[in-house]
């Protein structure tokens, strides 16, 4: 968001936590956890969900040019669990679940060494 | 030079075959050690005056004494009856610190003994976690892996040795395993888990611990596991972090939407090969690996020492499965997250499953190539390459072609390692832009006249200095050639007018040719 755009009043944004771990903090400027405020609906005005949440954290937070390390086909990449309060999204709505204040969204890349 | 290398070769022998003689000596020490606290024991069983053999022949009456000499002669002929005891006295012993625990029990150590655990991967999971099986004195432990014992190794994988270089790490861990607890079977299966081998490698065990280091491993022990009905504990680990779930569990057949996820629900399509780094790339701290294994080995416990009644049907698993996450340097350093159960529609542990036993015995199926590979990084032609030999002449000879002496200024050599393992060795003049800051790098963003994003600082250092030649060297040659590629897509090469190239194979050709003191690390 650039410094010109109109100031968000609170009942428009959700605040959020973005955590990234197994690696995928590297993408993310090396921080694992992020504080954030999104927007609570789409430019259709339909409700934020993961979908739009994978693409904004993608647009806005990504700043590594490799965006195939994250995303692929248009979701989150194979070898990557995304949980929404330490749960499966997959038990959650996984890309339709709609975003809520305070959500905890997990992103986790799947080690293999041993 | 070659004889000098073949003394060096027979030295390294000797020494090698001498620490292992050492070793043999021990381990005969110990042998021989119990083999005559044993025979001691006996004499003194044999020999000592019982207090009640005392009081049978002097302290009673006659009468009395007739009573129980005939109750004796009766019980004779069913001296060969089930013993007294269910445990040898030894393992009363041995196993009392875990044995007077309420999870355990006599019971539960029975179910141990009668156990058989397979431990897939001798290396930094499956050391700690078939030491504290073998331990819990597990009745009988397969141990898989083709590979040998190499030094980078000992660091994490504590059950071999340094005068074990060299062996396999199936035989090495042997060694280990059967001085810690002789009353466990040991099963060598000395080579990697391959498909049309791996069912009938797995069929005699109870279940499996997956302590591999490949995605293509994982789900072909995941596959076997579902189809052969064996509940599957899975473990990995990568710098300072570890994963850890329990699959297949309970190991109910496919299409039973009861039984536990397999690896294929949780992650249906394999992660695209590049993203996937191995411990020798990015490396990897003992304790954290450790920690991993050790919590298979608990895991391993509590399953096996569970009443089977409770694994009926009627009373399938209420525990909803769950993968734990652990971060060494973390806080908190654990977190348990919620899975989701059998996929509907997953290819091995569903009703329309594909992966099938006759299947994977045939070899029709390519877990490799299903997983993919990085194939070696071929990224630039002849002449932006230049090979280690006459790298170093470029650095101390005079040149043919101008007779100048060499300068530290003719050339930007520049290490793309990461900042950690520049500090670790480096060459002399060399500068370090770590690879990580290479890839970050957005073309874009240099082309940005104006205000917009900042171009990085190595990029304008570098454009800097515009006529002078860069080299870059990495580690191993990939990284270099993939940096001089984006070097040339960000301009540094001035239309061609300044030559950017990639020295060959990396430091590890370095050291190979040219400067054997390097490190090697
Ligand atoms: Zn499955």
């Amino acid at each position: 968001m650039s410094d010109q755009a109109p100031k968000m009043k609170d009942e428009d944004t959700l605040s959020i936590t973005v955590e990234f771990t197994g690696g995928l903090e590297m993408l993310f400027s090396n921080e694992r956890k992020h504080s954030l405020s999104i927007p609570i609906r789409n430019e259709d005005g339909t409700r934020t969900n993961m979908a739009a949440l994978v693409d904004y954290l993608c647009q806005n937070l990504m700043k590594d040019p490799r965006k195939d390390l994250f995303i692929l086909d248009g979701t989150v990449r194979p070898g990557i669990l995304v949980l929404i309060n330490d749960a499966d999204w997959e038990l959650e709505g996984e890309d339709k679940y709609e975003i809520e204040s305070g959500d905890n969204i997990l992103f986790v890349s799947t080690l293999h060494g041993g | 030079m070659a004889s000098i290398s073949v003394i060096e070769t027979i030295r390294k022998q000797i020494a090698s075959c001498e620490s292992q003689l050492r070793d043999l000596r021990q381990q005969l020490a110990e042998a021989e050690h119990q083999h005559q606290q044993r025979e001691q024991e006996r004499m003194r069983q044999d020999s000592s005056i019982d207090p009640l053999t005392h009081d049978m022949s002097y302290g009673i009456h006659d009468d009395f004494r007739s009573e129980v000499f005939a109750a004796l002669s009766h019980t004779e002929e069913d001296y060969s009856a089930p013993k007294r005891w269910p445990l040898d006295m030894s393992e009363y012993k041995r196993y009392g610190r875990q044995l007077i625990l309420s999870g355990i029990g006599l019971q539960g150590q029975l179910r141990l003994k009668n156990a058989s655990v397979l431990v897939i991967g001798v290396g930094g999971l499956g050391c700690p976690a078939a030491a504290y099986l073998v331990g819990a004195g597990v009745g009988t432990i397969g141990l898989v892996d083709g590979d040998i014992v190499e030094e980078s190794n000992l660091h994490r994988q504590i059950l071999h040795s340094t005068s074990r270089v060299g062996m396999s790490k199936v035989d090495s861990a042997r060694v280990f395993l059967s001085s810690l607890n002789p009353n466990v079977a040991v099963v060598p299966h000395i080579s990697r888990l391959a498909p049309e081998s791996a069912i009938s490698v797995v069929e005699s065990y109870d279940m499996v611990l997956d302590c591999t280091d490949t995605p293509a491993s994982r789900y072909l022990i995941s596959d076997t596991c579902v189809l052969l009905g064996k509940p599957l504990i899975s473990a990995s680990a990568l710098k300072l972090e570890g994963q850890l779930m329990t699959l297949n569990n309970p190991p109910l057949p496919p299409g039973d939407s009861r039984g536990g996820p397999c690896y294929r629900c949780i992650f249906p399509k394999p992660p695209p090969p590049e993203s996937v780094l191995s411990c020798g790339d990015g490396g990897i701290l003992g304790p954290v690996v450790g920690v991993m294994g050790v919590l298979q080995a608990l895991e391993a416990i509590k399953v096996l020492t569970k009443d089977p009644g409770t694994l009926a049907p009627e009373h399938v698993n209420p525990e909803p499965p769950t993968l734990l996450i652990f971060n060494g340097y973390g806080n908190p350093m654990f977190r348990s997250i919620r899975l989701r159960t059998r996929k509907p529609r997953c290819a091995a542990c569903s009703s329309q499953a594909s992966i099938t036993s006759e299947a994977l015995n045939s070899g029709s199926l390519d877990y490799v190539q299903f997983c993919g590979s990085v194939s070696p990084v071929d990224a630039l032609s002849a002449n932006e390459r230049i090979s280690v030999d006459n790298y170093a002449k470029l650095r101390s000879h005079i040149n043919p072609f101008t007779g100048m002496e060499p300068s530290k200024d003719s050339h930007i050599l520049v290490d793309v390692r990461e900042k950690v393992q520049f500090g670790l060795c480096s060459l002399e003049g060399s500068v370090n832009i770590p690879f990580s800051k290479v890839v970050s790098t957005s073309l874009n963003m240099s082309n940005v006249q104006t205000s917009g994003p900042q171009e990085p600082g190595w990029v304008s250092e570098l454009k800097g200095i515009p006529d002078r030649p860069i080299f870059v060297v990495c580690r191993l040659g990939n990284d270099s050639q993939i940096t001089v590629k984006k070097m040339k897509e960000l301009g540094l090469d001035q239309g061609g007018q300044r030559w950017i190239g990639d020295i060959k194979g990396g430091l590890k050709a370095w050291r190979e040719k040219v400067e054997p003191d390097f490190p090697d690390y």
